[in-house]
Parts: structure tokens; C-alpha cells; sequence
């Protein structure tokens, strides 16, 4: 028997909550962007993690639909960061704040 | 060690669970903490690495591997690409934030979404009937599981994501595309000069 | 029946671009076709029998909001299908007739685009299954006809007239508005079919304010008195639209939808009696004011006036048949005489005053003829179909009351009179016009509608002819929508036979004293006093009572009300807006990860709920 699936959330928690942490606090774009990939896979444990629980292959089959968005949607954030970085020559999100009110 | 042995976990497992966890933390630390953005995306590569193993252990093999290809294999190298191409793996200044405020009150709100967490996990939230789509007890293997529920239950929305990786990939030509630039058009356009008068 | 909102919308998108005749070719052919269609339809009615000639079909539910449910569907019974064949077949003439007509005008397709939405809206009015499609009918008419009358509207007077028909058709609308919530808030139904079948049950007040309230309606639309200040002034529009609208179709639908509530004014005698003398005296009124008129148009309007009064007469009197039928004649002859008019208008280059005509009759004899005809149907001489549908409502007020016939045949003579001293002025006597203008007859397409009306004016009158039952046609067809509410006729046949021949002798008398006034003088003050020619100074009247004191409230709306009030709250309000957005702001840093936080904040306190609150 392996180890309880509690332990496991405790930890995908950890994980979502340190992904968190670096998204509000870092100011490079590439940095925040990987925190949003931590608490994506901090999510992802979670789904395994119940997917074993409950015995049902579910919640697997929505992490591997997870997994191609994530991949979608890190190609357009790239994309985008390339984009902005032409223009501004700056992977800072804080100088990117033309919309303040 | 006895509520161990009165759960009946076994040595190894718990082994795995512990290097694996430490792991995952600790990467997660160096991708928040580090100042490089070279040394982030490496830490990052062994957050995966080690859920990819958590996924291991929890029986889940055939997403373990698209975890390590996926993510590990292309989507932190396409990371590493972007830093190297834009040459942004100076270093950050992770003193004091220029935000007022952002660091506590980020502090405190991370604080609270763990502990809401925890205690989401702790109570029993299933609500409604269980969503069935095939047990994982049955005797045939994971990716085979895994292949009946997409390829049946779950058709449609993996038509839909291959429409949507095929539209990131184009979204993706677009955006970095080249366009033909005159000489005199490198400096920055009208709207952010603006920007800077107004700091 | 959607055909000429299509063709409308055809040509209001493609209209433009089109080569000038083509605009009008198209809106004719799409009225055409939908004439056709009601004949097909008439034919299919015609084969049931005469006591299930009805086709209600739902097209959709429309709305649904508690106790009001409102289909859109159609209701064709031997009423509205009579209405429609008319109603469509003027119109085709007069889309055709208008074709010449407008053929010089810059915003040639534009007043197609209007006319057949008048046309829709037409048959909505008349479809419908229900009082509130056929509200939206009845307003559709309403605007359609305001953008028409005011369509030179860069002529002040045109635009001035279209305001007027507008505010004045309000009070109208008013009236039908309160008594269609009067039915829903006591029958919770708006639906004919259901109303009518449960109007039994209202009490006899309740009766009596719907029946007066949708009378109200009528009487704006119809322009009856005291409200018919509007349909005069109508007159700017050009000259096609008075007879489209003005004469043939839309005035009527005040006299359709009172024979539409027929089984609702059946239970009050009283408002019968009400509707019957204001129609009377309606008739009489606009035909004494009609004496004096200068303007050919305004001549006619009146007369309008003065017909729709003698509908209104046959529904009060309970003789709804006789109602349709002179409505139906007097869109043959009418839109014949407006037509006729607009021919010599336009032949005269725009000269309205008969006053300065004269002797017309060789140079337009196409023209003369038919309008001639007309004037012969009108004035009621025994051939024609004036005479037949006059006849049948002044039985039935003889039937009725005494006094509401004498008014009635005084009328009858004026109408005879009127109508001969504009035909005088006109077709006959001296040439009383600058001779340098080249009088000329107008082309083909505006002769032909003329032709076909004037062939239907002379033999309309076989629509119901009371020679013995077996020749009403249209009473037998009819008979079956009203059922009881229809008076039954008392008269016996040769007092019958009695009053058709007084209505000729009428009819001859004012001719005589139209032809020994008028054929050889054109200024006989005597018999023009200029009261009668401001008609009966009631413009005049509201004018000064009503138009300026609400121009001096108004006044003081703006000095004080708008200034203190409504400024000062405005104000204020902007300014604590402004204060506040002073605050804001601030939150809007533009900086990413402070929205991400704010974001995130939010998100918890939605978190927390679930967890200190729903796990309970």
C-alpha cells in the first residue's frame, strides 16, 4: 500500500501555493509564466492523486487534456512574450503598465 | 514509524514519496527564488521530473511519460530557447519591490489559499453522483485505460484540442513572424512614450 | 402576406442603385403578388361553408411573461379577408399609378421603401390574431403615413403636418392602449378569439369604458371628430400617399377594428348610439367645411372626413355590413377622385387651387371622365356604387332614429353639392389659368389605375345589391363575423325602395344647386364663409387652447424645472463620480501582478465561503 492520498494534496497545496508565490512576486515575464506551469502541475497531482482515490481513470484522462493546453498555451504566451520583447526589448512585466488608470 | 506500519506503507513507496516531494519543494523554491531566469527553468525541470514521478507511484505511467516529453522535453526547452534568443538571463533585482504592499499582501494571500486548500482536502467534498467513466481496478493496463476513455467517452473534446493545437501553432507564426521592418522603425512607438511622461 | 416588407427591404437596401423606374416596378409587382395571394386565399375561404370560414394559424409564440402569452399568427376570416383584397388591390393600382407620379422625384425608391412597409403594416393591422400584433399594425400605419405625409419634408408646412397627424394620432393611440390593458387586466387574454369568446363575463362598466376607449382609437385614426384636424392638414404629402393612405386604407382601419370589436360593442347600446351621432355629425361638419375648400386635395379630404363619418354612422347603428361596404366603395371611388386630382395636380404642374382651373375637361378628357364617374358614385346617383352603400347605412339609420337620418341625407346633399362645385371648378366653365402653362394628360401609367378604379366605382354597388337576398353578396359573406351583434333589418321593402329613391333625389338636388352655383361663376363669397374654410376654426381653436398653454408649461419646465432640478441632480451626480473615480484610480495600477493578486484575493474570499460555509 502506497503512501494516503492526503499527503499527496498536502503537497500538490505546497506546490500551488509556491507558484503562486513566485507569479505575484517576480517581476520577469518568464519566471511568472513558469510559476503559472507550477500550479498547473500542482493541479495535475491533485487530478492524478483523486484519479487513484476514487479508482476512476477520469481524472487522468483531464490531465492529459490539461497537458495539450498547457502546451498550447505556453507556444501563444512565448509567442506573445517574443512579440512584446521586439518592441520594449524588456522581459519585465511591470513596464508593461500603459493601461494604468 | 507505528502509524506507518498501522497504515501498512511500505518502505519503498514511502521513500519514493518523500524524495519526490522534497524534490518537487525544492524546485518550486529555486524557480521562485532563483534571480537567474536560466537557473529557474532548470529548477522547474526537476519540480517535473519529480511529479512526473509522483505520477509513477500513483499508477498513472502513460502521463508520467507525456509529463517528462511534454513538459520537461519541449515545453522548458522552449523556455530555455526564449531566454537565450531574448537574452534575458541577467539578473533580477529581488529587493524591494517597487510595488507597495505586493510582497505582504502576496505573503498573506498565498498563506491563506494553502491553508484553504488543506482544508478543502481534508473534508469530504464529493457532491452528486460519481462521474464513472471506467474503473481503474480493472485488470488491463494504464495507457489502455487511458486510450478507451479518450478515444470514446472523451472523442469529441480531443478533436477539439488537436483544432486547438493546431491554432496555437498558427497564433504562435503570427505573433513571433518577422515583419518587414524599415530601418527608421526600431524606436518605440507613440503610445509608450506617453506612457513614460506620465511616471 | 410578407411579401412587401421583402420588397421593402429590397429596396431599401438595393434601392439606390436601381435605374429610377425599377425601385417602383418591383414594389408594385411584390403588391401585386400579394393581392394574388389573397384572391388565392378568398377562393379557399369561399369553398367551406359559410359557417367555418375561418383560418387561424399560429405561426410562433411571440412572448410569454406570465399570464400573457402572444402568438404571431394570422386570423383570416370573411372580415379581414375582405379588408385585404381591397386593401391590396388599391394599393397595387396606386403603387402603379405612383410610379408615374413620383417619376421625377429625387427619393424615387425611398418612397417606394414606404410604401410598402405601408402595406405591411396594413396587413398586420388586419391579420393578426390579436389585439397587440394588430397595435403594431396600427402604429406601423401610423409611422409609415407620418413619413409620407411629411416625406417633402423640406417644405415646412409637409413637415409641420406630419407632427401634427403624429401627436394627434397619439390621443388615438391612448385610447386603444388603455382598453386592450382593460381587457387583459379583466379577461387576462388578448387573443380575438379568446376575448370574444369570454366578454360575456365582464361587467357592464367595464364593457362600456373598453368599447368608449377603443372608439377613442378609432376616432384618431379615423379622424372623426373632434380629432380629424390632422388628416386635413395630411394634404402636403404627395398626392398618391392621400390617396393610399389618407383615403382608401388607413383611415379605415379605425372603422375595421370597430367592426373587429363588434361583439364588444354589441353588449352597450349606449356607446352604439354615442359612436353613431359622432359619426353623424362628423359627416355633416366635415361636409359643410368641405363646401368652401379652394384646394382640390382639401376638398377631398374633408369628404373623407365627412364618408367615414357615415361608417361610423353604420356601426353605431349596428350595421356593420353596410359599414364595410361603403368602406369598401368609398375606397374605389375615393382613391379614383385623389388619384383623379393628383392627375390634374400633376398636369397643372403642381397648381392645387380649383379656383384657378377651369374648363379642364378637353384637355384631360381621360382624366374628366373617371373623375366625373366618381363624383357620381360619391354624390350617390342610382347606378353607381355610392349609391348602394349609402343607401344601406342611411336605412339603417332611418331604422335607428330619425334624427341621425335627417342629418344623414342633409349630408348626402352636401356631399352632392360639394363635390359637383369641384368638379364645375375644375372640368368645366372658363379657363381661369395663366395660359402660358401647358396643360397636358398624364402618361399611361397613371391612366390605367385610373381606368380600373373608375370601372370598379360605377359597378362596386353589385356588391350587395338589396334587390333580394340572394344579391348581398357581401352581407351573406359577412354575416357569419358579426352574428348577432348585426341589427336586424326592420324596414319594410318599399319603404326601402322609398329611401333608395330620396338618396337620388338628394343626390340630383345637390348636383342642381352645384351646377346652377358653379358652371358659370368661379367667386361666390355668399356661400364660402371663411369660417367653413378654416374648417369650423377648430384648428384654430386648438391652437390657441391647447398648442399654447403647453408651449408656456413647457417654457417653464425649461426656465425652472430644468435648470434647478434636473441640471442641479446631473451635476451633483457627475460630481461625486468624478470624486470617487479620484480613488479608484489608484486601484488600477497597470501593473500585471497586482491585478493577478487582486484576482487571486477574490478568488479566496469565494474559497473561504465554500470552506467555513457550505461544508456545514
Amino acid at each position: 500500500m502506497t503512501v494516503p492520498g492526503s499527503w499527496y494534496l498536502v503537497l500538490s497545496a505546497l506546490l500551488f501555493s509556491l507558484g503562486a508565490l513566485g507569479f505575484f512576486t517576480r517581476r520577469n515575464i518568464l519566471i511568472m509564466f513558469m510559476s503559472l506551469e507550477l500550479m498547473l502541475n500542482a493541479v495535475n497531482l491533485t487530478f492524478v492523486t483523486f484519479s487513484r482515490m476514487l479508482g476512476d481513470i477520469g481524472g487522468q484522462t483531464l490531465v492529459f487534456f490539461v497537458l495539450v493546453v498547457a502546451a498550447a498555451e505556453v507556444v501563444v504566451g512565448l509567442g506573445i512574450i517574443m512579440a512584446i520583447f521586439r518592441r520594449r526589448s524588456s522581459a519585465t512585466a511591470d513596464d508593461l503598465s500603459i493601461f494604468r488608470g | 514509524m507505528i502509524d506507518l506500519l498501522a497504515t501498512q506503507i511500505t518502505l519503498p513507496d514511502l521513500i519514493t514519496f518523500l524524495v519526490a516531494g522534497i524534490a518537487v519543494v525544492l524546485g518550486a523554491l529555486g524557480v521562485v527564488l532563483m534571480r537567474n531566469p536560466v537557473h529557474s527553468a532548470l529548477s522547474m525541470i526537476m519540480t517535473l521530473f519529480a511529479v512526473a514521478v509522483l505520477f509513477i507511484e500513483q499508477d498513472a505511467q502513460f502521463l508520467a511519460a507525456v509529463q517528462v516529453i511534454v513538459y520537461a522535453g519541449a515545453i522548458v526547452v522552449l523556455f530555455l530557447f526564449v531566454i537565450m534568443l531574448l537574452g534575458v538571463d541577467k539578473k533580477e533585482y529581488l529587493g524591494k519591490d517597487k510595488l507597495r504592499g505586493q510582497r505582504p499582501l502576496a505573503f498573506i494571500s498565498v498563506l491563506i489559499i494553502f491553508v484553504e486548500i488543506l482544508t478543502l482536502a481534508r473534508g469530504n467534498w464529493a457532491t452528486g453522483a460519481k462521474a464513472t467513466v471506467m474503473s481503474t481496478t480493472s485488470p488491463i493496463s494504464n495507457v489502455e485505460q487511458l486510450a478507451r476513455a479518450i478515444f470514446t467517452t472523451y472523442l469529441l473534446p480531443f478533436e477539439a484540442t488537436s483544432v486547438l493545437l493546431i491554432v496555437a501553432v498558427v497564433g504562435a507564426v503570427v505573433l513571433v513572424r518577422r515583419v518587414d521592418e524599415k530601418p527608421g522603425s526600431a524606436e518605440q512607438p507613440k503610445e509608450l512614450e506617453t506612457e513614460s511622461e506620465m511616471k | 402576406m410578407l411579401l412587401p416588407l421583402a420588397g421593402s427591404v429590397f429596396n431599401m437596401a438595393f434601392g439606390k442603385r436601381l435605374k429610377r423606374p425599377f425601385a417602383g416596378v418591383i414594389a408594385s409587382l411584390v403588391v401585386v403578388a400579394s393581392f394574388a395571394l389573397a384572391v388565392v386565399a378568398w377562393l379557399g375561404l369561399l369553398g367551406k361553408p359559410s359557417g367555418q370560414r375561418v383560418y387561424d394559424f399560429t405561426l410562433f409564440n411571440w412572448i410569454s411573461s406570465g399570464n400573457l402569452h402572444l402568438n404571431v399568427g394570422a386570423y383570416l376570416d370573411p372580415l379581414s379577408i375582405t379588408m385585404i383584397l381591397f386593401v391590396t388591390g388599391i394599393s397595387a393600382l396606386i403603387h402603379v399609378y405612383s410610379i408615374g407620379y413620383m417619376g421625377h422625384d429625387e427619393r424615387f425608391s425611398s418612397f417606394f421603401v414606404y410604401l410598402n412597409l405601408f402595406v405591411f403594416a396594413m396587413l398586420v393591422l388586419v391579420l393578426s390574431d390579436n389585439f397587440v400584433f394588430t397595435f403594431l399594425g396600427w402604429e406601423g400605419v401610423g409611422a409609415t403615413s407620418y413619413w409620407l405625409i411629411a416625406f417633402w419634408f423640406e417644405r415646412p408646412t409637409a413637415a409641420a403636418a406630419g407632427k401634427k397627424a403624429f401627436i394627434v394620432n397619439r390621443i388615438g393611440d391612448f385610447g386603444y392602449l388603455t382598453a386592450m390593458f382593460l381587457l387583459f387586466t379583466n379577461l387576462g387574454s388578448l387573443s380575438y378569439g379568446k376575448v370574444f369568446g369570454s366578454v360575456g363575463q365582464l361587467s357592464h362598466t367595464t364593457v362600456i369604458a373598453i368599447a368608449i376607449l377603443f372608439f377613442v382609437g378609432a376616432v384618431g385614426k379615423s379622424a372623426q371628430l373632434p380629432l380629424f384636424v390632422w388628416l386635413v392638414d395630411a394634404m402636403e404629402g404627395p398626392t398618391p400617399v392621400s390617396a393610399l393612405i389618407h383615403a382608401a386604407t388607413m383611415v379605415t382601419a379605425g372603422v375595421y377594428l370597430m367592426a373587429r370589436v363588434s361583439p364588444i360593442l354589441h353588449l352597450t347600446a349606449g356607446v352604439g348610439t354615442l359612436i353613431a351621432y359622432v359619426g353623424v355629425i362628423t359627416a355633416f361638419v366635415a361636409a359643410m367645411a368641405a363646401t368652401s375648400q379652394t384646394d382640390i386635395k382639401k376638398v377631398l379630404a374633408y369628404s373623407t372626413v365627412s364618408q367615414l363619418g357615415y361608417m361610423f354612422l353604420g356601426i353605431g347603428t349596428g350595421q356593420y355590413v353596410a359599414a364595410i361596404f361603403l368602406m369598401v366603395t368609398h375606397a374605389f371611388y375615393k382613391a379614383l377622385l385623389f388619384l383623379g386630382a393628383g392627375s390634374v395636380i400633376h398636369g397643372m404642374h403642381d397648381e392645387q387651387n380649383i379656383k384657378r382651373m377651369g374648363a379642364l375637361g378637353k384637355l384631360m378628357p381621360a382624366t374628366a371622365v373617371t373623375f366625373i364617374l366618381a363624383w357620381l358614385s360619391i354624390a350617390g346617383l342610382p347606378p353607381f356604387s355610392g349609391f348602394w352603400s349609402k343607401g344601406d347605412v342611411l336605412a339603417g339609420a332611418y331604422q335607428s332614429s330619425v334624427i341621425l337620418w335627417v342629418i344623414g341625407a342633409l349630408t348626402a346633399i352636401l356631399t352632392a353639392y360639394y363635390m359637383g362645385r369641384e368638379v364645375y371648378l375644375v372640368f368645366f366653365g372658363q379657363r381661369r389659368f395663366d395660359p402660358t402653362v401647358k396643360v397636358h394628360e398624364s402618361p399611361k401609367v397613371m391612366l390605367i389605375p385610373l381606368y380600373v378604379l373608375a370601372t370598379l366605382s360605377v359597378i362596386g354597388g353589385a356588391l350587395n345589391l338589396p334587390i333580394s337576398d340572394k344579391f348581398r353578396f357581401l352581407e351573406n359573406w359577412l354575416t357569419p363575423v358579426f352574428g348577432n351583434a348585426l341589427a336586424q333589418s326592420t324596414i319594410s321593402s318599399s319603404a326601402r325602395f322609398a329611401l333608395g329613391a330620396a338618396d337620388g333625389v338628394f343626390a340630383l338636388i345637390g348636383i342642381g344647386f352645384a351646377w346652377s352655383l358653379w358652371v358659370k361663376s368661379s367667386s361666390r363669397p355668399a356661400v364660402e364663409p371663411a369660417f367653413l374654410a378654416a374648417g369650423w376654426g377648430i384648428d384654430g381653436f386648438y391652437d390657441r387652447v391647447i398648442a399654447r398653454s403647453s408651449t408656456r408649461m413647457s417654457q417653464f419646465f425649461t426656465d425652472v424645472i430644468e435648470v434647478k432640478v434636473v441640471d442641479g441632480a446631473t451635476m451633483s451626480v457627475a460630481s461625486l463620480v468624478g470624486l470617487l473615480g479620484k480613488y479608484v484610480r489608484k486601484v488600477q495600477s497597470g501593473y500585471i501582478r497586482n491585478y493577478a493578486l487582486y484576482i487571486s484575493i477574490g478568488a479566496l474570499v469565494i474559497l473561504g465561503y465554500f470552506v467555513t460555509r457550505a461544508g456545514a
